[in-house]
């Protein structure tokens, strides 16, 4: 007899697809009575294309992606959902060692702090522009990522304009140390292990860490085809309980070797599991020969990392419509607001006794040390949540935020 | 009115197939077509050719990328946009199975694109034939190696005909339900394994 359901499922080649990959190859999917196919893909725009004429059912995404898709402003997009976060944090900026030693020349440290690294790098950038340099060239992976965003929220915060006093360009993750080796970019925003690789090759610095500058936030996500969903929906029930327990299990610094093990392979990352390690560990070795412990750098499992809070979903918006990706209308923010899917991720995984957050959503950065809350059956720890420059995101406040959101 | 020739562009990492492309193109009447095997620079080439179609093979990982700039770029003077028509399902599916896709600039009249397409996705669908074909005779030339080898070492430890050697093989195979080039290399890499080298 064959499986109880057949679900084909995309992915890019990056550390954290991890979840949905430990769910096909480690048995936690069959286990759901589920024959789960994966497809390794090169770009974002082929996920999108395969998602919209079915070839997928589902796929690892960057938390904006389905924003984008169902906002309108991709081609060829379908109506895309999330159920399921694939974690919280993972991602770095890197910049090149000339940029490092100019900033310095300004005050930076190895520290990692986005602060201090953010006033080091805009005293910089100004002392290039009176110098009639040209503008520090800095690339992301897509425009509607957690990377494009993060990056413009950090230099936004430390008073540089990310639209006039740097270029922002797309770079695919494999070539962006290669890249920046060549001096075609100054830097870059991008997930592991593609930062740690710039260090090992000696070309570049860490400054700071999407861990740093939004506590345990959002990253990628499981991006569903809604017409998929609404189809298939024990299909869906039975996957997103093969994830919660492939994230459990991903979690657990007991499982580290064989993760990366599995991760190693041609298929998947294709990278030797030594590589895997700064964002299995959280240990990041950031150039010159520091090396930093970071606290929840990358969290699969733990912090409620699973949930597909709204107020993720909401944030990005609000970062779309703030470097004008998209107007804001009620009707784009209703989009917004239905895009990420708490019922379908708690109707789920109700039945398995799992810890389950009181609230849809909550206010971002209100959290400042991990806290405990009530929920639903089981303990639950969330946060901290806190952004780097003690900014606060009600979504009940979503107007407010984004009247008093500057362009720089 | 005179309607002047489209420019294509190409960018295909493959070679040869971006070359039978720019064949089919150009036996269709296109004379104004270009092909990219390197993306690097590339904002500067079109700039340089104004393409109306440009053309690009799935697997290229730079297609976020090139996707971004069409919309943004200024050396991109005109903008360019994914071709979509939600009326010609059938055509998107077809491109996406082929491992194409095309990108056309605004304005550009969907019935001028669509043979473009068309012909690419053939031109995609033939080199995978031929791709898979090519596989195929390899592999098989690679089997009838190994199964020669095969035979070589059981007629020299047993003392077998070359004829009673493949029976033995074929034998073996069936009872075990794999292939006799799998038998083969078995007996090849346990030959090698146990004794001297039989015959190297």
């Amino acid at each position: 007899m064959g499986a109880e359901h057949q679900i084909t499922a995309g992915f890019m080649p990056l550390f954290d697809s991890a979840v949905l990959v430990a769910a096909g190859e480690l048995g936690f999917a069959a286990r759901e009575g589920i024959d789960l196919t994966l497809h390794r893909e090169t770009s974002w725009a082929n996920i999108r294309d395969r998602i919209a004429i079915g070839h997928f059912d589902l796929a690892h995404m960057l938390g904006p992606m389905p924003l984008a898709c169902n906002l309108g402003l991709t081609p060829l997009a379908s109506e895309t959902i999330v159920p399921f976060s694939l974690g919280l944090g993972g991602n770095c900026v890197t910049i090149s060692n000339a940029v490092w030693a100019g900033m310095a020349a300004h005050g930076a440290v190895p520290d990692l702090d986005p602060a201090r690294a953010g006033a080091a790098l805009g005293a910089f950038i100004r002392e290039r522009a009176a110098a009639g340099r040209d503008p520090l060239r800095f690339a992301v992976v897509h425009p509607h990522s957690g990377h494009n965003y993060e990056l413009r929220y950090w230099l936004a915060a430390c008073g540089i304009d990310p639209s006039r006093e740097i270029e922002i360009v797309i770079v695919p993750p494999p070539f962006m140390a290669d890249a920046l080796a060549a001096g075609r970019i100054d830097g870059y925003c991008v997930g592991e292990p593609w930062n740690s690789a710039a260090v090992a090759a000696g070309i570049g610095h860490i400054v700071t860490v999407k861990a740093l500058l939004w506590r345990n936030s959002p990253e990628k996500v499981i991006g569903v085809r809604k017409a998929w969903a609404e189809q298939s929906p024990e299909a869906l029930a039975a996957l997103l309980r093969a994830l919660h327990h492939s994230a459990r299990w991903c979690q657990d610094p007991a499982n580290r070797d064989e993760l990366a093990a599995v991760m190693a392979q041609r298929g998947f990352l294709g990278l030797p599991p030594v590589v895997q390690m700064p964002i299995l560990t959280g240990r990041l070795r950031l150039g010159g020969g520091a090396e930093l412990d970071i606290e929840d750098f990358f969290v699969p499992f733990d912090k409620a990392a699973n949930f597909p809070w709204k107020s993720h979903s909401l944030w990005f918006y609000t970062q779309m419509v703030r470097w004008g990706h998209v107007a804001h209308t009620p009707e784009n923010l209703a989009i917004a607001r239905d895009c990420y899917r708490p019922d379908l991720y708690r109707s789920a995984l109700k039945p398995l006794g799992v810890a389950l957050p009181g609230a849809n959503a909550k206010v971002e950065g209100a959290l400042k040390v991990a806290t405990p809350v009530g929920s639903a059956g089981a303990s639950l720890v969330l946060g901290p949540d806190g952004f780097f420059d003690g900014q606060i995101f009600d979504p009940d406040e979503i107007d407010a935020y984004i009247a008093g959101q500057s362009r720089r | 009115m005179i309607r002047t020739s489209l420019a294509v562009l190409v960018i295909d990492e493959n070679r040869i197939r971006a070359s039978i492309i720019e064949a089919g193109l150009r036996e269709a009447g296109h004379e104004r077509v270009t092909v990219i095997h390197d993306v690097s620079g590339i904002a500067r080439r079109i700039a340089e050719i104004e393409p109306d179609v440009i053309v690009i093979d799935l697997e290229n990982p730079n297609r976020d990328m090139l996707e971004n700039m069409f919309q943004l770029s200024r050396a991109v003077k005109r903008p360019i946009a994914m071709f979509v028509d939600r009326s010609d399902q059938a055509s998107i599916e077809a491109a996406v199975d082929a491992g194409v896709s095309a990108y056309v600039v605004d304005g550009l009249r969907q019935e001028r694109v669509k043979p473009i397409l068309d012909m690419a996705v053939s031109r995609f669908n033939a080199f995978s034939r031929m791709a898979r074909e090519l596989e195929e005779a390899r592999s098989e030339l690679e089997s009838r190696k190994v199964i020669d080898r095969a035979k070589g070492i059981l007629m020299k430890s047993r003392g077998l005909t070359e004829e009673a050697a493949y029976t033995l093989l074929r034998k073996t195979a069936m009872n075990q339900n794999r292939k006799i080039s799998d038998i083969a290399q078995s007996l090849v890499t346990a030959a090698g394994l146990l004794g001297p080298a039989e015959d190297e």
